[in-house]
């Protein structure tokens, strides 16, 4: 016979059992990053380089999350406005909360937003491009693992002085990133014993290199530095190919820009032998891009292409997942920074890299490339490294 | 006013429909209930959507910004595709005090109006001669140049980077930029309403009636005797001006400025956002901006490559469904 | 051969093969907007098909070029068919603001198509074997396709002149741009007319584009980036004239290359300055009929 007691009991302990059970999970930690890159504008295919390598690393690594750790991406399109970009980033801030920022294409919307890191204390990565080299000073919550200009001018303008070219042309973009590529290469090449014999400053807005490379010949310089963004890389190239450039006896150097690789395949014969540096090729020799590009191949097949900016957002998660990993997804703005000051990463597609706990800003290879036939295919070949390289604007110009 | 009386007459034999009608254009210029609309509707965004403040400030600075474009499109029948030559110049110029030592926002303001007046009035006197594909084409070389100079100028301007280190002092003494965008949102809410009520003045002023008649017969308005090109001169100057406050407003709230204030993109843009809320009515800018930019930053957040087709199939919808953009339809809806 | 000389040569040499591929895309839009007074803003849309219709077949199909020229012409002639039987006409003779509205959105339309089917990255365009090399013409040689560009333009605006003036369908062309109303009343069809004639400048347009993908990078936002270069050579050259955009396309090509040469520095400059000197001169145009 169930008594009245016996009623109670055995509701309490239904109940009790039902507490027991519908006791809530281990509390899931979702780590919130606000993502700011340009998907829409000129550098759309900048933007959607990095995006495949984001998508990509996620893919890949999201098992590697601690337990109970999520990982939440907030992606925004600054369509190539700094002003956007920093409304953006203040919204993730005082909207979404976000732990972290990363992402960003152009220096100045770097510099638009690191003010912003340190008013709030939200830490900001810079992954895929910015190259302005006093971008990290602007605020102490600031750090970069892509790469600089002057870090691409300078080594390439002291190794062409080392190879015994004497006089130096530079022709490049007539706006700051194509100023700081000129300077950079100048004082890399005057500080080893060259002479600079010219310089041009080209419209940013530019359909036509003709005339510009029609002046470098003229001055019949040993070696020509040029540097213009990513986009007009195929357009540059096709003027060299119609004034027979590399005939006249000219050699052609500049950075990874000129020769994205995702573009080398369809630019005909014209860039064999033109010399850049860069922090990243396909054609790069190491176990880690080989499994780098199996998994490229795997997701993305013919589609696409990897290219340093690529490769700087691959990066920049690799860092934000290692400090997921460190913190269990718990972490203050300054706890990140102090993680990332003096992160390494010896399992980069790139090769080495680190992030320089002084000045928080990205220390890698710097490889010499020439333009020559992989298997039938055009592809930027390593020919020198220089390791570890520091920003050498930095360098020269030590903070007060 | 004297001329009251004439507009009206009282017709004591007419139909009442046709007396409606004087009554109603004669009114014109009367403050109605609907047009506290917009202002209660910004006032209540402050408090209903404090996190989107930022986003609410550009708005009301660029609803500014197409309601000068207004003046002189829909107006004055000028079109320009080059009007963000002086909403950069007067955020240039504010942005530049600021960065120098200046920060105080108000002289600030009217010094970004006074500029971009000033390169009105030049551009207005050598543009202003044509008409056509021609002014089309003059007021966007004008707004070219600009653009040239300015990137030339990287040592004033800060060129291809922006202009960094703007510091604005606290408006009066006492209310600060924050980051909330809090002050951002009620000095733009503050001064588009007193800009509008100077557009309002304006417009429904015998100079602004003459305009409507320089827009749709300029040759009867030579033989009446009105002077066009005088006329046209002065509001595409005032326009600039109000560009220019635009532009400053923004600088000062965003603390930044770069060369993307004054491209063909932000000229185009405003033109835009302002043919599809409807122009020439005044309150085109109110309903088109808004619209475009919180559609627009909706979109970046779900798929920001795509929202290319999708404004430009609301574009070509206006322009087929709704001609006079979405205040010409209300019009048509309701006779 | 002097240096100085052989640089002048070499600068007027593709001045000139630039400003044909400008004249090639904005000679359609010069005859259509002299005649409907029509702002067509999208115009480069139709030279940005032609040129992804030409890059799509040569490189993905192995056509031929002379084959995917043609393709490209005919392609690109339906196609604004049926933008106009669709849209424009409903726009004849109505609001400007209506017309730049209706354009910049199929502009923007078509970039996000243009990245939804081919992608973000620029087509690659590579002229074929024939084409390529160089062409000596005994004091020095030449580029072989840029030869090419400068012998398609002269050609084309040849035959473009040959046509209005001689055949019956330019006579009427030329009756509809001086005075539509009266074109009219003597009894053209006027509609057919403004459908042909589109559809025969936006054709121009895209084998333009084609021809010039070499010149001018095929991409999504192509129609956005160099909307000003058309607008400027038509209003330059004059409404509703064949020899005004090919007197202001070789002014802009030939003296924007020359002064990029000289002064690289004002090079941004220049050709803005040229456009507006040259405007307030002729505020009609070079040319100007309508």
């Amino acid at each position: 016979m169930i008594g009245r007691r016996s009623a109670a009991a055995s509701i309490a302990v239904a109940l009790m059992s039902l507490a027991i059970v519908a006791r809530p999970a281990p509390a899931q930690t979702v780590v919130k990053v606000g993502l700011i890159s340009s998907y829409t504008g000129f550098v759309a295919q900048a933007g959607d380089q990095a995006q495949k390598a984001i998508d990509l690393y996620l893919k890949e690594h999201d098992k590697d999350l601690p337990p109970g750790v999520k990982l939440e991406i907030l992606r925004r399109d600054d369509t190539a406005n700094p002003e956007v970009a920093k409304r953006l980033a203040q919204e993730l801030i005082t909207r979404d909360h976000v732990q972290l920022l990363t992402g960003v294409i152009l220096s100045p919307a770097a510099a638009a937003i690191a003010p912003l890191t340190a008013e709030a204390k939200v830490p900001l990565l810079i992954s895929i491009a910015a190259g302005g080299s006093a971008i990290p000073r602007i605020s102490p919550y600031v750090a970069r693992v892509s790469f600089t200009l002057w870090q691409q001018g300078y080594p390439i303008g002291k190794w062409a002085a080392e190879q015994g070219w004497k006089k130096a042309f530079t022709a490049v973009s007539d706006f700051i990133p194509g100023h700081d590529s000129e300077v950079s290469f100048t004082k890399g090449f005057t500080d080893s014993g060259g002479q600079i014999a010219g310089a041009v400053r080209m419209p940013p807005q530019n359909p036509d290199f003709v005339p510009f490379v029609q002046r470098i010949r003229d001055a019949k310089p040993d070696v020509v530095f040029i540097w213009v963004p990513s986009v007009q890389g195929t357009a540059f190239v096709k003027a060299i190919r119609d004034l027979g450039l590399r005939d006249a006896g000219v050699q052609i150097t500049s950075a990874q820009d000129l020769l994205p690789d995702e573009q080398l395949p369809a630019m005909g014969d014209t860039p064999l032998g033109v010399i850049t540096s860069g922090i990243y090729s396909t054609a790069g020799e190491r176990p880690t891009n080989t499994a780098f590009l199996a998994a490229w191949q795997r997701e993305y097949a013919d589609t696409a292409i990897p290219n340093f900016l690529s490769v700087g957002a691959w990066d920049g998660m690799t860092a934000i997942f290692d400090l997921i990993k460190a913190t269990k997804g718990k972490f203050t703005a300054d706890e990140a920074m102090s993680f990332f000051k003096g992160w390494q990463n010896p399992d980069s597609p790139r090769g080495p890299i680190m992030i320089d706990p002084d000045t928080r800003d990205i220390v890698q290879n710097i490889y010499i490339r020439r333009v020559d036939k992989l298997e039938g295919r055009l592809a930027n070949v390593e020919i020198a490294t220089i390791p570890q390289v520091k920003d050498p604007w930095k360098e020269l110009n030590p903070a007060k | 006013m004297a001329t009251e009386g004439l507009v009206r007459p009282r017709l004591a034999a007419g139909p009442p429909p046709a007396q409606q009608a004087i009554d109603a254009f004669a009114g014109r210029h009367r403050y109605r209930l609907l047009e506290a609309l917009p202002w209660a509707a910004a006032v209540a965004a402050y408090f209903l959507f404090p996190s989107y403040l930022p986003l609410g400030a550009q708005i009301l600075a660029t609803i500014l910004f197409a309601l000068s474009a207004d003046l002189v499109l829909g107006y004055a029948g000028i079109v320009t595709l080059g009007h963000a030559a002086f909403f950069g110049t007067g955020a240039y110029t504010a942005g530049i005090l600021a960065a120098n030592g200046w920060g105080e926002p108000i002289s600030g303001l009217f010094a970004g109006a006074a500029i971009a007046a000033l390169i009105g009035f030049v551009s207005g006197c050598i543009v202003l001669r044509t008409t056509g594909l021609t002014l089309l084409m003059q007021t966007l070389v004008v707004a070219t140049l600009l653009y040239e100079a300015a990137n030339k100028a990287s040592w004033i301007t800060g060129g291809d980077d922006g202009l960094q280190g703007m510091e604005v002092w606290p408006i009066f003494g006492q209310f600060r930029f924050d980051m909330f965008g809090r002050t951002g949102y009620l000095y733009c809410l503050i001064v588009l309403f007193l800009c509008w009520y100077l557009a309002r003045r304006i417009v429904h002023s015998p100079f602004g009636r003459s305009l409507t008649g320089i827009r749709e017969n300029v040759r009867r308005m030579h033989a009446i005797g009105a002077p066009v090109r005088r006329r046209r001169l002065i509001i595409y100057t005032i326009s600039a001006a109000l560009a220019g406050t635009a532009g400053a407003l923004i600088a000062q709230t965003t603390g930044f400025v770069g060369l993307s204030f004054l491209n063909l993109e932000r000229s185009g843009g405003v033109l835009i956002m302002l043919i599809i809320g409807g122009v020439g009515r005044l309150y085109g800018a109110f309903i088109g901006v808004p619209l475009y930019m919180i559609a627009q930053n909706r979109f970046s957040e779900i798929e920001p490559v795509y929202w290319y087709f999708w404004i430009g199939l609301l574009m070509v919808l206006v322009v087929v469904f709704a001609r006079g953009g979405i205040l010409g339809l209300v019009e048509r809806l309701r006779r | 051969m002097s240096n100085s000389l052989s640089a002048v040569i070499s600068i007027g040499f593709h001045g000139l093969a630039f400003a044909m591929v400008l004249y090639l895309i904005s000679v359609g839009l010069s005859v259509t907007m002299g005649m409907m007074g029509f702002v067509n803003l999208a115009h480069g849309v139709f030279a940005m098909l032609g040129g992804y219709v030409l890059t799509s077949l040569m490189s993905r199909m192995g056509v031929p070029f002379a084959l995917a020229l043609v393709c490209a012409f005919v392609a690109t002639a339906l196609g604004s068919i049926v933008v106009e039987r669709l849209l424009y006409r409903r726009l004849y003779g109505g609001d400007e603001l209506d017309q730049v509205l209706l354009t910049m959105g199929l502009i923007f339309m078509s970039v996000a198509a243009a990245t939804y089917i081919w992608g973000p990255l620029q087509q690659p365009m590579h002229p074929p074997r024939w084409l390529s090399g160089q062409v000596d013409l005994g004091f020095r040689s030449f580029p072989g396709y840029r030869s090419f560009l400068i012998l398609c333009g002269a050609a084309l605006v040849t035959t473009l002149w040959l046509g209005l003036e001689r055949t019956r369908f330019g006579m009427k062309v030329r009756a509809a741009v001086d005075n539509l109303r009266m074109a009219q009343s003597v009894g053209i069809n006027t509609s057919r007319l403004f459908t042909l004639t589109f559809a025969l400048g936006s054709g121009l347009a895209g084998l333009g584009g084609a021809l010039g993908a070499d010149l001018l990078a095929i991409n999504p936002s192509y129609a956005l980036e160099n909307l000003v270069f058309f607008l400027i050579v038509v209003a330059v050259g004059g409404l509703g004239s064949i020899r005004g955009p090919f007197i202001a396309a070789l002014l802009i090509g030939i003296a924007d290359t020359g002064f990029k040469y000289l002064l690289p520095e004002l090079g941004a400059f220049f050709i803005y300055a040229l456009t507006m000197a040259l405007l307030l001169w002729r505020p009609r145009g070079l040319f100007g009929r309508a």
